[in-house]
């Protein structure tokens, strides 16, 4: 089993990120430093790689453990490669948000929080994502996706599969819908 | 045409570069207060404009910077709150995509006004592209030599930086964003003691909304005085609305303090009315945690008067016939709209989002959505109506922190306006089952339908 | 010093004593009830929202009343100020609010559950709790697990008042423990398999107001009313040695630290205390140890009986039976 450690590249930013912060405080790096580690191992925080976060940092690992799993947007189990997350709150809804998510649970065969079976797509229903005007709209990684129509998912979900490429919070990965 | 202080130059190419805003007149505001203004002369600015927190709260902004404990030794922070979550708003990732240096330049009249060394812009996680828009407007600003040390020759010096959340509503509440800030879990803390003497790392901080800070560059350019002479009574100056629901042109539209919201809605300058030629059923004004209210309400107060875009006249009726400004976060319902589907999601959201900390919040949501979620699929029962009020009474004012109250105000409210909808639901279920019933067969008061 | 006047009963108290401080000073029906506050243990307190009592008047300076009920445990106590308790309704039906809500998702464990008779939140929902639930909705469970071979959790029974997070953290080495997870899904765990087994992580046992974390050693051993407690110590480097040995005859059934009458450890054990001397000889016996006389252990007769006190309360028990007026009695208890 691999050493969960960053990449040099990795490990300088986690250092400027921790001298953002007072002497003595920095755990306040521990939800960036999340983020990064969660976009470097795989997209989800193993508890190999909680347990680093946690050397890091000089903090105990439940510190960690704790943090972690309050968070929405750390994925405790690992993820497809493209996590879809749909907006299902009370705006969104209105203009047809329920009808997007079925429509992607017929086309992709799988239910809210499932993955399909090739690992290529994670959905998941997600609470209000700040985009009440251009609504129905989903997120995956940095990029959102918004006035969705069924034409606009299913291209989008043909261009993703396309790239194959992991989706990441810290980088985009737009396709043209 | 209302005056647009924010989003005046939003529409000039390349305003999200420095260069572009520079010309524009941006960062005019630090020159003025770093050169000719002290601390407390920016303050004083503040306080007389009127400005009230745009976040949701609106406490005057003046009197929160006022409280802040200058007489300490220990290092004082003004924190961003951009942790933007609540349902309905969008408005300040909007500000912060087009035009992230209005924010930029605001932080750092602020800071100076606080006597801030250190200021943190605080982003929820999901908005991650636009941390990157605002790192790289730091960049920039820095490059420019308005941040860092000795910013334009004076001797004050600021270092900004943007912390991104990890997903939590609960987060947008004050305390609760220090203690994330701190790299803990989101729970609120116990108030007294208020963050203006004990906050981040337990030294003196102020948590100001994205819009309020925006606001602060207007106020220091034009005078305080200025800002106040628009909007009306104690709503003064200009703000942002996040228009979304079943209207023609939703968006962000900075709008004057005192606009009709019959106006509002319906005028093609702001939301241009109902789409699909639908009626207008009922309206969520300042983001879900407000009480919903009726059309007619909604467009005049229970004494008759216009309803016009203000706290006061929001407000006005109590909770009996009122509502609150709130965030802005302005939805709008039309006929087709299911009052009770609509509450369900609301309540799911706050039962999702709460943090477990206090016992009434932490049930008493999670209890409130499965009694709405019979309602809604047909299981419902004429008990439960009562039941949900009784509920929202029993969590309001004894939780912790607002969150409680905002999962609250929405019950009471939509069963006070909507008692037959949800009367409906319990009465007629195999009609309810399906999600789109009121799509297929928009609800009729038994009343009308008794004489019809 | 500050003046406070709670119900009607005025007390001078130190600068920064809470107002269940000074209520518990003057002690009796005044003391509002506390699940999640710990005198011992800092920071504790401010989350379950049992205690909140009406402020009507905030001090002598600044008459307003506090504009929502506060947490009289974290509020701290201002010279001139009025609080309420029971003789505010508003105060007792937030209190029957609260009770209610800490109930929908506990179980209905009492019949099979070790802290039955010795547990706050049975005693809290018999004074202001309903008399029945309204939820007929689905409750959030989980698996019971052990944490350790000493300490049992019944996370199902958890009321997250959060004490035994802070006992890991002031008296334990290195907490390895915490709440995951958020809202109503939050959990008490390791989460990882995990023993939680550092010296003084026995003392989490005492502070869990509920059943949730109970001593494996004790489990169905028996019900607590049928042990006699006894008050013992020992020489210990470690910790104070001072014990309540719970016994059966000549068998020491468990041992836990002593609890003053409102429910709280003074001073804490360490575990070799705790599990590793279940043998009368190993300790220092006292004399049976007062548990407050309306506590179902104290049914037990177990401590030298007062024969006039004995005798008078069976003539009231006779006289209530046929049915006629109680006397006046100031120890009520019918």
């Amino acid at each position: 089993m691999t050493e969960i450690k960053f990449s040099e590249e990795s490990l300088a930013l986690a250092n400027r990120i921790i001298s953002r912060y007072p002497e003595g405080k920095q755990k306040s790096a521990l939800l960036p430093l999340l983020h990064l580690a969660q976009t470097e191992f795989d997209g989800w925080l193993s508890e190999d790689t909680m347990n680093y976060v946690a050397s890091l940092l000089n903090i105990k690992p439940i510190e960690v453990y704790e943090v972690a799993t309050f968070y929405t947007m750390y994925n405790m189990k690992p993820v497809g490669k493209c996590l879809i997350e749909v907006c299902r709150t009370g705006p969104c809804w209105l203009r047809g948000a329920d009808d997007i998510v079925e429509h992607i649970e017929k086309k992709l065969g799988i239910k809210d929080g499932e993955t399909t079976a090739d690992g290529m797509f994670t959905l998941k229903t997600v609470e209000c994502l700040g985009s009440c005007g251009t609504a129905p709209m989903l997120q995956c990684g940095a990029d959102y996706y918004e006035d969705l129509t069924n034409d606009k998912v299913d291209t989008m979900l043909d261009k993703l599969r396309a790239s194959d490429k992991r989706s990441s919070y810290l980088k985009s990965n737009r396709q043209e819908i | 045409m209302g005056r647009k202080l924010l989003l005046e130059h939003i529409n000039v190419p390349g305003i999200n570069t420095f260069d572009v805003y520079r010309t524009q007149g941006g960062y005019a505001s630090v020159e003025k207060a770093l050169k000719k203004m002290t601390p407390d002369e920016v303050t004083e600015e503040v306080k007389k404009s009127g400005l009230r927190g745009r976040g949701g709260a609106g406490f005057p902004a003046g009197m929160k910077w006022s409280f802040l404990d200058r007489k300490t030794d220990k290092p004082r922070y003004l924190v961003c709150n951009a942790d933007e979550s609540e349902p309905g708003t969008f408005k300040d990732r909007y500000l912060m995509e087009k035009i992230p240096h209005l924010l930029i330049e605001g932080m750092i009249t602020s800071s100076y006004a606080l006597g801030a060394k250190t200021s943190y812009i605080y982003v929820r996680g999901e908005y991650m592209y636009i941390i990157a828009i605002l790192e790289r407007a730091i960049e920039e600003a820095k490059a420019k030599g308005f941040l860092g040390k000795n910013i334009l020759g004076t001797d004050y010096s600021l270092e900004l930086y943007v912390q991104p959340g990890g997903g939590a509503y609960i987060c947008g509440e004050e305390t609760a964003l220090l203690e994330s800030l701190e790299g803990k879990r989101g729970n609120p803390r116990l108030k007294p003691p208020f963050p203006a003497v004990a906050g981040l790392y337990g030294c003196p901080t102020v948590v100001n909304n994205v819009e309020t800070i925006a606001t602060v560059v207007p106020i220091v350019n034009n005078g305080g005085d200025e800002y106040a002479k628009i909007g009306i009574g104690k709503s003064t100056g200009t703000k942002l609305i996040s228009a979304g629901g079943h209207i023609n042109k939703p968006g962000v539209y900075e709008i004057e303090l005192g606009v009709p919201v019959e106006e509002f809605i319906y005028s093609d300058e702001y939301c241009g009315g109902i789409w699909k030629g639908r009626k207008f059923k009922a309206c969520v004004p300042g983001g879900s945690s407000v009480p919903i209210l009726p059309a007619e309400l909604m467009l005049k107060t229970a004494k008759g008067e216009t309803r016009l875009m203000t706290y006061e006249s929001l407000a006005d009726g109590g909770f009996a016939t009122g509502t609150m400004l709130g965030s802005g976060g302005f939805i709008v319902m039309d006929e087709t709209a299911c009052v009770v589907r609509n509450l369900w999601t609301f309540e799911r959201f706050y039962h999702h989002e709460s943090c477990g900390q206090c016992s009434p919040c932490r049930e008493g949501t999670g209890w409130m959505e499965k009694v709405l979620h019979r309602i809604e699929h047909g299981h419902g029962h004429m008990e439960d109506i009562d039941l949900l009020v009784d509920v929202a009474k029993k969590i309001e004012g004894n939780t912790i922190c607002p969150l409680g109250d905002a999962a609250a105000w929405p019950v009471a409210s939509a069963i006070r306006h909507f008692r037959e909808e949800f009367e409906y639901h319990v009465k007629y279920p195999e009609k309810v089952v399906n999600p789109k019933h009121f799509e297929i067969e928009p609800f009729r008061s038994e009343k009308n339908l008794v004489t019809a | 010093m500050a003046k406070v006047t709670i119900d009607g009963i005025e007390i001078e108290v130190p600068d920064g004593t809470t107002i269940l401080n000074a209520a518990r000073q003057i002690g009796g029906d005044v003391v509002p009830p506390a699940m999640c506050y710990y005198s011992s243990l800092k920071e504790t307190g401010g989350k379950c929202r049992v205690c909140l009592v009406k402020v009507s008047q905030g001090s002598a300076k600044d008459p307003r009343p506090m504009p929502k009920l506060v947490a009289s445990c974290r509020t701290p106590v201002m010279d001139g100020m009025v609080v309420q308790n029971i003789t505010s309704p508003e105060v007792l039906e937030a209190r029957k609010g609260v009770v209610e809500f800490l109930l929908i998702n506990h179980p209905l464990d009492c019949p099979i559950c070790d802290q039955a008779g010795e547990c706050d939140l049975q005693n809290l929902a018999y004074e202001h709790g309903a008399a029945a639930t309204r939820y007929e909705e689905e409750r959030r469970t989980f698996e019971k697990i052990d944490i350790g071979d000493k300490i049992k959790l019944h996370m199902t029974r958890c009321i997250l008042c959060y004490r035994c997070t802070f006992v890991a953290d002031q008296l334990t080495p290195q907490r390895c423990h915490g709440v995951l997870n958020r809202g109503d899904a939050s959990e008490i765990s390791t989460y990882i398999e995990k023993a939680v087994d550092n010296d003084f992580s026995g003392n989490m046992i005492d502070v869990c107001p509920v059943g949730a974390l109970t001593d494996n050693t004790f489990r169905f051993k028996s019900r607590v009313w049928f042990t006699k407690p006894l008050d013992a110590h020992r020489d210990c480097p470690k910790c104070s040695g001072k014990v309540v040995l719970w016994t059966k005859g000549e068998e020491v059934l468990r041992v836990s630290a002593r609890k003053d009458q409102y429910s709280e450890v003074k001073e804490f054990i360490c575990n070799e205390c705790r599990y590793d001397h279940k043998n009368m000889n190993d300790w220092t016996i006292e004399g049976p140890r007062h548990i407050e006389r309306n506590s179902v252990i104290s049914q037990n007769h177990y401590e030298k009986i007062d024969l006039q006190k004995l005798k008078l309360e069976i003539d009231r028990q006779i006289v209530f039976q046929k049915g006629k007026q109680l006397p006046e009695h100031n120890e009520s208890q019918a």
